[in-house]
């Protein structure tokens, strides 16, 4: 006798949030040691997800991990939420834990995040999820994981100057734009994700929990709210976020992270906000730039 | 020299498996004193030298070291952060292929830099000024400070690797056939330049090398080494001009007169 197979609503239908609750507890566990550690990697058994690595596998499952049916999603890459990867996670989400999504950065209680912190400030109860490719940033200066480990238990760092310095000696500066190392607590070094420099200073002393989760590196790493982070320098050579010349040409929001849009094949350019929330929230709020669409002009 | 030994090594064995790599090695080294051991290859010289430098662990034996603040630690005993601590700072290690000791994608100053950022130098502008005296004193051109030690010929690499180790000012260097795969005049001068080193720095140094001429030319003492045991110890001259154990007069009468 075989049971009663439900035919039609039973088998296809997922957990809640898509993994299972044995690899969640995993998962939770790992994240659990990673804020007992700041800026340490906790290994993590990473489980094979419905998109490719590379994607954010890793933020994918560090968000399914810690979402309840209460939380509010936002998903941005670069920056933007209306992107493949931003909407496709979105859209997986609400598909598999029914949870409610939104585009604004206050009302979210979980932002998963690709390149970007949000140019708004987070505050206590936000949780910021980063995708990370690479979660070691002695990586580069030294292949072998079994050394860097060491280097990081035995808090050797000096290879990471290395690099730093020959930023300086190629190019007068400081180049690392991108991904520039920082220190957690004053112990362990951390690759903050692909995150422009320019977001560097938002992750020091955050009101809100950043969990970074690399899918197909297997590693957790967390910063705990209030957690000093400070970004590697020379005393000659201080820590410095990108600048730029002109405002969004959108909102004129300053001080904010730009892209670069070609506009045309002639040369034509502008500069507007990556974050889009932040944009639109400031066009809302009756800010213009100077190639702002201007709505009684056109009528 | 002072009365007090730098380094003390009490039968050192190293086994691999039923393989003999070194057996019962004992000697003490003094400060500013230059210890050659030689012997041919295989009778043990470089497993001994990375017993001593704690590249590997001995089978058996003590080495003991007396740190800067005057106290004998036995290597093993001493925590691995201490151990890597020592390595980079009180100690340099030599290898024969110079690729081994240095980072062949960064470049020449970062190279030498390297072990100043390490124990905690964050300016800029001293790190380069210190590499780039010492690579003066390596002659290495200074306008060579940017390039990669891809870029640099066989002899350059290994005086950057020789100013790389030395910048922290150790006490102590370790090398392993220096002048190996170097053609005979940059031989020369890169032993002249060592000896010159050795003086000025009144470090000490242990050196193991095939080369009897290397050997007499940097040497105040000298062990010789076969089937991982040393058959005969004893001053540099004493040794090449009056050897005693049937090998050594072997090895001695075995050099080459052009």
């Amino acid at each position: 006798m075989t049971p009663d197979v439900p035919t039609s609503a039973g088998l296809a239908t997922y957990n809640f949030a898509y993994l299972d609750e044995q690899t969640k507890r995993m998962i939770r566990r790992a994240i659990l040691k990673a804020i007992a550690i700041p800026g340490y990697q906790v290994p993590f058994a990473s489980r094979e997800m419905p998109m490719p690595y590379g994607w954010g596998t890793g933020g994918v499952q560090v968000t399914a991990a810690i979402l309840g049916p209460k939380d509010v999603l936002k998903v941005i890459d670069q920056g933007a939420d209306d992107t493949t990867n931003a909407v496709s996670i979105r859209a997986f989400f609400q598909k598999v834990a029914n949870v409610a999504v939104t585009t604004k950065t206050r009302e979210a209680t979980i932002i998963q995040t690709r390149h970007r912190i949000p140019e708004e400030k987070l505050t206590a109860g936000q949780t910021l999820v980063y995708q990370v490719p690479i979660p070691e940033p002695l990586r580069f200066l030294e292949p072998r994981e079994t050394e860097t480990r060491k280097m990081h238990a035995l808090e050797e760092y000096g290879l990471m100057h290395v690099k730093l310095y020959e930023d300086i000696a190629k190019n007068g500066h400081i180049a690392t734009t991108y991904a520039y190392p920082v220190k957690v607590e004053g112990r362990y070094v951390m690759d903050p994700s692909p995150t422009p420099k320019f977001d560097n200073p938002k992750m020091h002393r955050s009101e809100a929990l950043q969990l970074f989760g690399a899918g197909r590196e297997k590693r957790i790493y967390a910063v705990p709210p209030y957690t000093e982070v400070v970004s590697l320098d020379f005393e000659d050579h201080p820590f410095e976020i990108q600048t730029f010349d002109k405002p969004c040409a959108l909102c004129g929001a300053e001080n904010v992270y730009l892209d670069e849009v070609v506009l045309d094949d002639k040369g034509g350019r502008m500069f507007v906000c990556s974050d889009t929330d932040h944009c639109e929230e400031r066009c809302a709020n009756g800010h213009r730039g100077h190639l702002a669409y201007n709505k009684e002009a056109a009528e | 020299m002072t009365d007090a030994p730098l380094l003390k090594v009490r039968d050192i064995s190293k086994f691999y498996g039923a393989r003999i790599g070194c057996k019962n090695v004992s000697f003490d080294l003094w400060p500013g004193e230059v210890l050659a051991v030689v012997g041919e290859s295989g009778s043990g010289k470089t497993t001994l030298l990375n017993c001593l430098a704690t590249r590997l662990m001995p089978s058996s034996g003590a080495v003991e070291y007396r740190m800067r603040d005057g106290e004998m630690r036995e290597l093993s005993r001493m925590s691995e952060a201490e151990r890597r601590f020592l390595m980079r700072t009180d100690w340099g290690f030599v290898h024969q292929n110079p690729a081994d000791g240095l980072r062949m994608a960064v470049s020449a100053g970062a190279n030498v830099g390297e072990r100043l950022m390490a124990v905690g130098e964050r300016h800029y502008g001293n790190i380069r000024e210190t590499a780039g005296n010492w690579l003066g004193r390596v002659e290495i051109s200074v306008d060579r400070i940017d390039d990669q030690p891809r870029a640099f010929s066989g002899g350059m690499r290994q005086r950057l690797q020789i100013a790389r180790n030395l910048v922290t000012s150790p006490r102590l260097i370790f090398m392993d056939e220096p002048t190996g795969g170097l053609d005979v005049s940059v031989q020369a001068r890169l032993l002249d330049l060592l000896r010159g080193l050795v003086q000025d720095l009144g470090l000490s140094a242990i050196i193991v090398t095939h080369d009897l001429a290397v050997a007499r030319l940097l040497s105040h003492r000298m062990m010789v080494m076969k089937d991982g045991v040393v058959i005969e110890q004893g001053l540099t001259d004493r040794v090449l001009d009056d050897p005693r154990e049937a090998y050594t007069q072997l090895l001695v009468s075995s050099i080459l007169q052009v």
